[in-house]
């Protein structure tokens, strides 16, 4: 170990070596991952292995993108919401309702349900500045609630209890027709969670995002390096809520309806049953997550319709006593194993 | 010639009935050494604490340089110069000390809400923190992570992240606690390194470092000032000791 060898502060002499080592160590943290490649490869080659599938392909990655919006709030700022369905049924509502009143353009939906979302994301913010974990849970669920609520009751708007349906997405910018088989929808989905998983990769590694973790590590230290916690958890948090209103908006537009089942408290809970598969704290979580839940969920409610939901729960009850770290980290035993040669250590 | 850069007004703190800090009046001067000493449960931690703006004070204000910080939060009492370690160190285990100190330097400079750019294509910041690292003798683990280091350098780690937000004053809270023997030297020679224009109120048990350290030692008992004075005032003070032998007895 090295003594010190000069005043703390004066002119740094560091060694070439330490700073070309600390650049690339800095580089490392946002290296394009191995399952990262896989995920998105395995993505289109399924679009074209599974031509049959392509409706749980698209229930995937609109959960997907859900659940990594979650991730963005609970696994870096450490925010546990029980309500994050708020967000992904107001925006499946506005997507539905624009396309039947105003316009039924997809993107143009898609972009004013994820505003929107955001709005109620920044406005809700504020609630959940203040509190424990359980005073979160509690607040969030009961916005989750209320807004389950506020759409059932206007049903002049909503359609209440049947859903809003009568209306269908047009060519996605005028170019992509909807087919019968959910093949452009598919695509469609698939394209906005790469780009929202693109987006909020680059947010991960950002300044903002390693404070988001900060604060979720030691918010009082956080605070002692002059991290702003709570404006940092707004943004984040209304980040994630357009998110969510987008992954709501790809369900109304690829299934042509809006049932009142979008804000029911189960959405909440399965997008936090699904970062608890695939892990916290790296986005891709969501994503893996997804593809298991949908895939075990489907599988099960096969061959035992009638008490899937047990295996379900059963699943859960696995997984923590497991342990949640072990969990949070499985996928992290593979990309060191491919990431060797880049040293640094 | 003194400037007085950190000051308590008639500070007071409790907890239910018990008074931590009591009727605390403090003047720091610029570029002072100053030590903080008294017996476990004197509250000296609970002063830190008012100072920083982890807790609130019951009554009383907090100023630094001649202005009112005791509503202002932590963060913002950082940006205006003022910082502190832990006793018990506060670190962000999943971090490495690289990406620790990177992010107190991105905060610094105030790019810490860039939302997109990644933090890696700050290549002043990254030197900047491999140099901080270098100083304090961290280089050669600045990319295992935080929870495994051994704790002599958890404890170099805790200083140098105060370090990173360039403080005006310095507030450390027994920077030496807990550290090997063998590990010791470091933590002191950087204590004693610390550049001179950087005020520093410094909590400490160990009566060696003090006398060798600070330049005017405030003594707390019982959550008030018991005395204060110069180095040579306080180590000859008969009472000073009593209230130490005592504690000891």
């Amino acid at each position: 170990m090295s003594l010190v060898q000069e005043p703390a502060m004066t002119a740094p002499s560091t060694s070439p070596e330490t700073t070309s080592r600390a650049a690339a160590l800095m580089k490392r943290r946002s290296r394009i991952r191995f399952y990262e490649i896989i995920v998105w490869v395995a993505a289109i080659a399924a679009y074209f292995l599974l031509p049959t599938k392509m409706l749980i392909l698209t229930e995937i990655a609109i959960l997907a993108l859900f659940a990594v919006s979650l991730d963005l709030v609970l696994g870096f700022a450490g925010i546990v919401s029980l309500g994050h369905t708020a967000f992904f049924g107001l925006g499946a509502y506005v997507a539905g309702l624009l396309a039947l009143h105003y316009v039924a353009e997809p993107v143009t939906g898609l972009i004013v349900a994820g505003v929107i979302s955001g709005v109620l994301g920044l406005l809700t913010s504020f609630l959940i500045l203040r509190g424990s974990d359980l005073t979160r849970l509690m607040t969030t669920l009961g916005i989750g609630l209320m807004m389950a609520e506020v759409a059932n009751q206007m049903a002049w708007l909503t359609g209440g209890a049947d859903g809003l349906s009568g209306f269908s997405p047009t060519a996605i910018l005028g170019l992509f027709e909807f087919d019968l088989f959910g093949q452009t929808g598919y695509l469609y989905c698939l394209a906005v969670l790469f780009v929202g998983t693109m987006i909020m990769r680059a947010i991960a590694f950002s300044p903002f995002g390693l404070s988001l973790k900060a604060i979720k590590g030691n918010p009082m230290r956080a605070g002692m390096i002059a991290v702003p916690a709570r404006k940092r958890i707004v943004i984040a948090y209304t980040i994630a809520a357009v998110f969510a209103g987008m992954a709501g908006a790809l369900l109304a537009q690829t299934t042509s309806f809006v049932s009142p089942d979008v804000l029911a408290f189960h959405r909440s809970a399965d997008v936090l049953l699904v970062l608890v598969i695939g892990g916290t704290g790296y986005l891709y979580g969501g994503i893996f997550g997804a593809v298991f839940f949908t895939l075990i969920k489907d599988w099960l409610s096969v061959i035992t319709p009638q008490y899937w939901m047990f295996y379900i729960g059963l699943l859960l009850v696995i997984l923590v006593l497991i342990g949640r770290d072990r969990l949070a980290r499985w996928v992290e035993y593979l990309p060191e194993r491919f990431s060797k040669k880049e040293g640094g250590q | 010639m003194s400037e007085i850069v950190l000051e308590t007004r008639n500070l007071k703190r409790r907890f239910g009935a018990f008074l931590a800090t009591n009727d605390v009046s403090l003047k720091v001067e610029r570029g002072a050494r100053h030590a903080l000493i008294g017996p476990n449960g004197a509250g000296k931690t609970t002063l830190i604490n008012l100072l920083t703006g982890v807790l609130p004070p019951s009554e009383g204000q907090v100023l630094l340089e001649g202005e009112d910080i005791t509503s202002l939060a932590s963060f913002k009492r950082v940006k205006r110069g003022l910082t502190r370690t832990f006793q018990i160190n506060q670190l962000f285990n999943e971090f490495t000390p690289l990406e620790t100190v990177a992010l107190a330097i991105a905060e610094r400079e105030g790019v810490g809400h860039n939302l997109f750019k990644s933090i890696s294509s700050y290549s002043k910041i990254t030197d900047e923190a491999a140099s901080l690292l270098a100083q304090f003798g961290l280089a050669s683990v600045m990319g295992e992570r935080t929870t495994i280091l051994p704790y002599g350098k958890q404890r170099l780690l805790e200083i140098a992240l105060a370090f990173a937000s360039k403080p005006r004053v310095l507030l450390l809270d027994e920077p030496a606690a807990g550290v090997p023997e063998d590990e010791r030297h470091e933590v002191l020679q950087i204590v004693s390194d610390l550049p001179a224009d950087v005020t520093v109120l410094l909590i400490e048990h160990d009566m060696d470092l003090v006398f060798s350290f600070a330049d005017r030692i405030s003594v707390l008992v019982a959550g008030a000032v018991f005395t204060e004075g110069t180095v040579a005032e306080i180590s000859s003070d008969p009472r000073v000791k009593a209230v130490y032998l005592g504690e000891n007895a």
